[in-house]
């Protein structure tokens, strides 16, 4: 199986449009069952839903190998005022009768029903067939709705000109912004830049993967292990769950 | 950019304008960088009067569908046009995107997401 | 036009009062326009108080432009003469007060330059996509109205047109309260209450302007307003503004009986600093039992005390969407009940806010593009309220 996934990333590798780090971090990455990259031409597969689950016991508390690879895949700063972006960020938790403490990544939580595109005015924030939540920028008009709208702050405004345009994702001021689930990464059957950070550093907090999938590895482990969605009250049926809170 | 359709009219007839007044001599042909060139993906002729509707067409594809691969992609156009000078598309008057544009008078902010520059692989493969 | 309408104001007062507000708009421009070569950067906004001064100021003139037209509402829908009578300066002031609010609100945007998108993709289950419709709609509406009231050739279509305004007006505010009603994310919001609550505030806030615009007409062309017609007015402005304390006072007690509720209503009533002070101070304080005094006492009531408490209603409307809007944005989500929070994104901190120049010089250039209209408005054209002084006063 490895041999055949990797094969496959090599020929699209090959063909010239792809990322060189998938090939060094191939052995951490069969953790995590993978759909083929989509050949071109082909549209996200609706019968596909991508989705998280964060293991809160296997998270270091100050560790932020995900946030860090985050920032850097995107082109994001990494600087922390009110008025950057941060579109995954640590939570340090601790329960407030027993003390417990807690340490888990936030970001979207690619909702099924998410609140942010239902109140867009021009339908810039959307869901896409695999049910990633994206924002078109083009589109964008930021009226900043969405973030209003979003229970997980999940979303940041571009407060200022962005001259960085290393990172693989366009940014640009005036438009809001959040985790695209690294959609131009699983669009080429890579995993995001945070799952294959927290491997790297050798935990096993984050598995990625196609909850629609019941072979899926992710799959499966939702249906052994007891997960919550967080805001469940609210019924956004959010593609991210949780173990351990 | 949906304006862009707007400018690209003002573009054209203020180009008209100043083609049809008495200073139409003094308006001359850009001289532009096309960096690497070679083949383009279409006809350039075709190119030069279609290619924003074929990018916005395949950016929308691209966007909200999922759809990749297309021929007519920004970052394409970039990877070979970008000038060896300086390796973007924009900077001067002889850089591909811009010297067109600024001679077309039609505003493009494409650039303030995309990046001007070539696609760089992420291991650091050096630019072309 | 025979009568002595604003030949009066001398014109050099006129043009003075217009430089003046073209400044303000002019101030209101540059800002907006520094806004989007900088970044929201320059503001005091940032990505857990995403609604600024702006949204303030917008929503406080597109709330009282739907509430102004309560008294062309009365005239042409209830018939009332008296109100009728101020139906044209009613509907100028409502265009006045919505396209400053307009103007203020796409400016804020970040890509004011895009607000086209806003109409080439139309995404039909947004309010705000909703309130494009409704905007657009009361300007037509409105517009027709006058044309039916200033044209007597028109003036069968009155009552009509008059009914559309009606209807159309109350569904818009109902549209203003929906775009925080339906926001299940923050606790100050998401409450059926707030529709409702909109359109009382619009009453309110509306017939103050409405009545401090009046009292200036009426100064400066040395008229004198019927005595029976003034106490009408107060009268019921003062109902407007007990209707508004009492689902207020009815917002907060619910919140305060659900106790997910109890540490959000603590902050803005008890520990907030700012917002608790402007709630009460501001809000319940200066801008209600003050003004019910200066309208109900024995011995007040006169056309100051009035014109007086029409501007502290419209201070009490300011610092209660000031609480409502920042105060209920600076509280912070609670993405994981019975957990105590810390992030490098503010998660479980009061955000701050502090308003820079920026916002203040939109804001008050929103405020002086409907200046500028009134007062070109009133000169050009004849708004001023006629009584009939032989006309007997109709029961109420």
């Amino acid at each position: 199986m490895s041999c055949d996934h990797d094969q496959q990333r090599r020929q699209f590798l090959a063909r010239g449009a792809a990322l060189t780090a998938a090939v060094s971090i191939a052995p951490g990455l069969m953790l995590y069952d993978f759909a083929r990259a989509r050949p071109p031409g082909e549209a996200a597969n609706p019968a596909v839903r991508w989705g998280m689950l964060i293991d809160t016991t296997q998270c270091e508390s100050g560790c932020d190998a995900c946030v860090s690879a985050c920032n850097k895949e995107n082109g994001l700063s990494g600087r922390t005022l009110p008025t950057d972006s941060q579109w995954i960020r640590k939570l340090e938790l601790q329960q407030e009768d027993t003390g417990r403490k807690i340490s888990m990544p936030m970001m979207c939580q690619h909702c099924a029903e998410p609140p942010c595109v239902d109140v867009c005015p021009t339908g810039a924030s959307f869901k896409r067939a695999d049910g990633i939540v994206l924002v078109d920028k083009h589109r964008c008009i930021g009226c900043r709705y969405c973030m209003m709208a979003c229970p997980y702050k999940a979303r940041s405004f571009v407060h200022e000109p962005v001259t960085d345009h290393s990172g693989a994702t366009p940014r640009g001021q005036g438009t809001v912004e959040s985790c695209t689930l690294c959609v131009h990464r699983v669009d080429q059957g890579v995993a995001p830049a945070c799952v294959e950070a927290c491997a790297r550093e050798g935990h096993q907090a984050i598995l990625f993967g196609n909850l629609n999938d019941p072979n899926s590895a992710i799959a499966q482990r939702i249906r052994s292990v007891a997960s919550v969605k967080l805001r469940a009250d609210l019924n956004l049926d959010p593609g991210i769950s949780f173990v351990g809170i | 950019m949906r304006m862009q359709s707007g400018w690209t009219l003002i573009g054209r007839m203020a180009l008209l304008l100043a083609l049809a007044g008495p200073l139409a001599a003094a308006v001359s042909e850009p001289v532009l960088d096309i960096g690497q060139g070679g083949k383009c993906v279409d006809d350039p002729r075709f190119m030069r009067l279609n290619h924003m509707k074929l990018m916005r067409h395949q950016r929308d594809e691209t966007v909200h569908q999922g759809i990749r691969g297309g021929k007519y992609s920004l970052a394409g156009c970039v990877d070979c046009h970008a000038s060896k000078k300086n390796h973007s598309v924009l900077g001067t008057d002889q850089n591909f995107c811009q010297g067109c544009h600024v001679y077309a008078a039609v505003k493009i902010d494409c650039f303030e997401c995309h990046s001007s520059e070539p696609r760089r692989a992420l291991a650091g493969e050096p630019l072309k | 036009m025979h009568h002595k309408t604003f030949a009066q104001i001398e014109i050099r007062y006129f043009y003075l009062l217009l430089v003046l507000g073209l400044v303000v708009v002019l101030g209101g421009l540059l800002a907006a326009q520094q806004m989007e070569a900088h970044g929201h950067v320059i503001s005091g906004m940032n990505n857990q108080v995403v609604w600024g001064l702006p949204h303030v100021f917008a929503i406080f003139m597109i709330v009282s432009a739907s509430g102004v037209l309560n008294v062309a509402s009365v005239g042409s829908v209830f018939g009332r003469h008296v109100y009728k009578a101020r139906a044209p300066l009613a509907g100028l002031l409502s265009l006045a007060l919505l396209a400053g609010g307009l103007m203020v609100l796409m400016l804020d945007l970040g890509r004011p330059d895009r607000v086209i998108v806003a109409a080439t993709n139309y995404n039909p289950t947004s309010v705000f996509a909703w309130n494009v419709l409704l905007y657009s709609g009361l300007f037509a509406t409105v517009g027709l109205y006058l044309w039916t009231l200033m044209d007597r050739t028109m003036g069968g279509w009155s009552k009509p047109a008059g009914f559309l305004v009606f209807i159309w007006r109350i569904i818009l505010t109902t549209g203003t309260g929906l775009i925080f009603a339906f926001l299940v994310a923050r606790q100050a919001y998401a409450s059926a209450l707030l529709p409702p609550l909109f359109i009382i505030m619009s009453f309110a806030w509306g017939l103050a302007i409405f009545l401090i615009v009046q009292f200036a007409m009426f100064s400066w062309n040395e008229l004198q307003l019927n005595p029976a017609i003034q106490k009408r007015l107060k009268n019921l402005l003062g109902l407007f503004v007990v209707s508004v304390l009492y689902l207020v006072a009815t917002y907060h007690l619910t919140n305060l009986y659900f106790s997910r509720q109890v540490a959000f209503e603590r902050f803005i009533l008890a520990h907030g600093g700012l917002y608790t002070a402007l709630f009460w101070g501001g809000y319940v304080v200066l801008g209600s039992i003050v003004p019910l005094l200066l309208i109900f006492m024995p011995g007040l009531g006169q056309a100051r005390c009035v014109l007086l408490a029409s501007l502290l209603v419209l201070v009490g409307a300011f610092s209660l969407l000031y609480v409502f809007i920042i105060g209920g944005q600076a509280f912070p989500l609670l993405i994981v009940p019975g957990y105590t929070v810390h992030s490098s994104f503010g998660d479980g901190q009061l955000a701050s806010y502090a308003p820079t120049v920026f916002e203040w010089a939109l804001g008050a250039g929103g405020l002086g593009v409907a200046f500028v209209t009134v007062t070109v408005g009133v000169r050009i054209l004849n708004f001023l309220p006629h009584d009939d002084p032989r006309q007997p006063m109709e029961g109420n």
